[in-house]
């Protein structure tokens, strides 16, 4: 348990190197999902470096799928750090000769599944899961879908099919930032809240926490009765740490010029890092 | 067949710990309930649910584990279609999706529950291979291949129940990837698959009675499909006949012509196939199969056979 690094400034310095290397990144290429990304920058450093064992190799003994695809760059930045992807990889990020893509894709180091279309992730999550545990490992299998997905009907067929296979090693996270590709969820789908109650409706363990928070993220799971499977719904801000990047849609895609990277490197504190 | 797909799995399931069975409300008779009372770890029922039946089996495969994924071929391939092309195809995964009541064997359920077009569609998705036994026998070959030798995305094309034994008598084995000759002639060579063989039989017993030398040829493997069996077939034979029970594109026929016309064969070639249209006639499956053109009394009058 010694590799769990759960301090908070730890971790928030940790998520202004890997937002500050999501952003070198985006000077390279224009094909970037950059607020997807920050909305679950500590949702997944969480993950990686609170929530997943290792064995003593320091291979992971728990699997981490990205169900929400597009915000993969920080799956990617999180993966070069602890040196499962390299530094070639990163810059042959979209480009021609390169193996990483917008999207994560199985078969590349550290990618559980290939994820991309939504509503996809959380029945895989649940495969893995399950087999898993028919096969008596101890193991957890940690998965981010976004608030998007929750209206895919796949995604509801996984709820259901998890609860009813008691499958409680397997632990999901709502990105709930609130956006889709044409604006507010809530906008969109005025009854799509409240997610807890729906979740727990349907027999799993829930609860709402803030998204940034890494401790608050770090609690609800270990706090978990653990006897079925647990959704934290995280609340986050689409495009978090870049003031003009918050809660603004168009930054589900497109990349910052060169004046709006000096201004976001300031204000993720990039410094610092 | 689907009674021998069971036993088969069954007996696949005893002897390798990685065999699942995921299934959407229907699951098949016979030793099954055996597998569920025996392996109930192994048998998931996700009630009407194709696409987490999918999903699920999707994340067994990439947890080491060889699952077969079965319902009534339109919801084991149409409905989750995206997870079968994504999560199976594009992954390349160790998954069997099991078309059961294939066709329109279910004549009287209406267009819903047929699947005419279901080669095509499978077919179409890169790593995606295609098994259609002909009868009971051959199926419990090609479930056994799909448990023990397959490692990529499958879907299995199979009949419902009560379909005759063919294959008893054949005189080549079962091989996974290539034609099987039933019988072997010299005049003409009938290629046909699945559970319109019966017809294909019929029309060569009928051919041989009036004296014909005639190959029935079972094209079990439809993907990767045997281009060399089948060019030999054009070029050994005066006359081929493919009769398949699928829509006129991505089948057979269109691909036996293709190579026909690739390596220039000579030979008669008669193809009879579902028509690109649905059936909105009810009656029995030799009912719906006349309404497109295909009897044993239409096809010998259109090659001139009567």
């Amino acid at each position: 348990m010694s590799h769990f690094q759960t301090d908070t400034e730890i971790s928030k310095q940790r998520c202004r190197k890997f937002r500050k290397r999501i952003l070198e990144i985006s000077q390279q290429v224009q094909a970037l999902h950059i607020g997807s990304a920050y909305s679950c920058t500590e949702i997944v450093d969480c993950i990686y470096y609170c929530l997943m064992h290792k064995d003593g190799d320091g291979q992971f003994l728990d699997t981490f799928l990205m169900s929400k695809g597009h915000g993969c760059m920080i799956q990617y930045a999180i993966l070069e750090e602890i040196g499962i992807l390299s530094r070639q990889d990163m810059d042959m990020y979209c480009k021609a000769g390169g193996r990483l893509g917008c999207h994560p894709d199985y078969g590349n180091p550290g990618i559980a599944a290939s994820t991309g279309a939504l509503g996809h992730g959380l029945s895989m999550a649940l495969g893995m899961a399950y087999a898993e545990k028919a096969q008596g490992k101890n193991s957890t299998v940690y998965c981010v879908v976004s608030d998007g997905e929750l209206q895919e009907g796949s995604t509801w067929e996984a709820t259901l099919m998890a609860s009813s296979l008691k499958v409680n090693n397997l632990v999901a996270f709502v990105d709930n930032n609130d956006f889709q590709s044409l604006g507010r969820t809530s906008i969109t789908h005025p009854s799509f809240y409240p997610v807890v109650e729906k979740y727990l409706s349907f027999g799993w363990e829930a609860i709402e926490v803030d998204g940034h928070d890494t401790q608050a993220i770090y609690a609800a799971v270990k706090s978990r009765k653990g006897d079925r499977p647990l959704m934290v719904i995280c609340k986050t801000t689409k495009g978090k740490g870049v003031s003009f990047m918050e809660n603004v849609p168009i930054w589900h895609y497109r990349s910052p010029n060169p004046d709006e990277y000096r201004q976001a490197l300031a204000e993720i504190g990039a410094n610092e890092t | 067949m689907r009674n021998t797909f069971s036993a088969t799995l069954y007996e696949c399931a005893k002897a390798d710990p990685r065999v699942y069975i995921v299934v959407a409300d229907i699951s098949p008779a016979g030793s099954m309930a055996k597998f569920q009372t025996e392996y109930p770890e192994r048998f998931i029922n996700v009630g009407v649910a194709e696409q987490v039946m999918i999903g699920i089996a999707a994340g067994l495969a990439l947890k080491g584990c060889r699952p077969f994924a079965y319902t009534i071929a339109t919801f084991s391939l149409y409905r989750p279609f995206e997870m079968v092309r994504n999560d199976l195809g594009y992954q390349n995964l160790p998954v069997t999706v099991v078309g059961m009541g294939a066709g329109i064997i279910y004549s009287t359920l209406g267009g819903t529950h047929h699947t005419q077009e279901d080669i095509a569609v499978a077919g179409a998705i890169p790593n995606m291979q295609i098994l259609a036994p002909c009868d009971p026998l051959e199926c419990t070959d090609a479930t056994r291949y799909c448990a023990t030798e397959n490692n990529g995305p499958m879907y299995l094309r199979i009949g419902k129940a009560g379909e005759p034994t063919l294959t008893e008598n054949a005189v080549e084995p079962f091989v996974f990837g290539k034609l099987r000759y039933l019988r072997r002639g010299e005049d003409v060579c009938i290629i046909s698959y699945g559970v319109i063989m019966k017809l294909a039989q019929e029309i060569a017993d009928h051919l041989q009675s009036t004296g014909k030398s005639v190959s029935l040829v079972s094209c079990h493997t439809i993907k990767p499909l045997d281009r060399d069996g089948i060019e030999r077939a054009l070029h050994t034979h005066k006359h081929v006949i493919v009769i398949e029970e699928h829509a006129p594109q991505g089948g057979v026929a269109p691909q036996t012509k293709q190579i026909a016309w690739d390596t220039a064969a000579r030979c008669r070639l008669d193809t009879f196939t579902l028509k690109d249209e649905f059936i909105h006639n009810y009656g029995s499956y030799e009912n719906l199969l006349a309404s497109h053109g295909i009897s044993r009394e239409l096809i010998l009058a259109k090659i001139g056979n009567p």
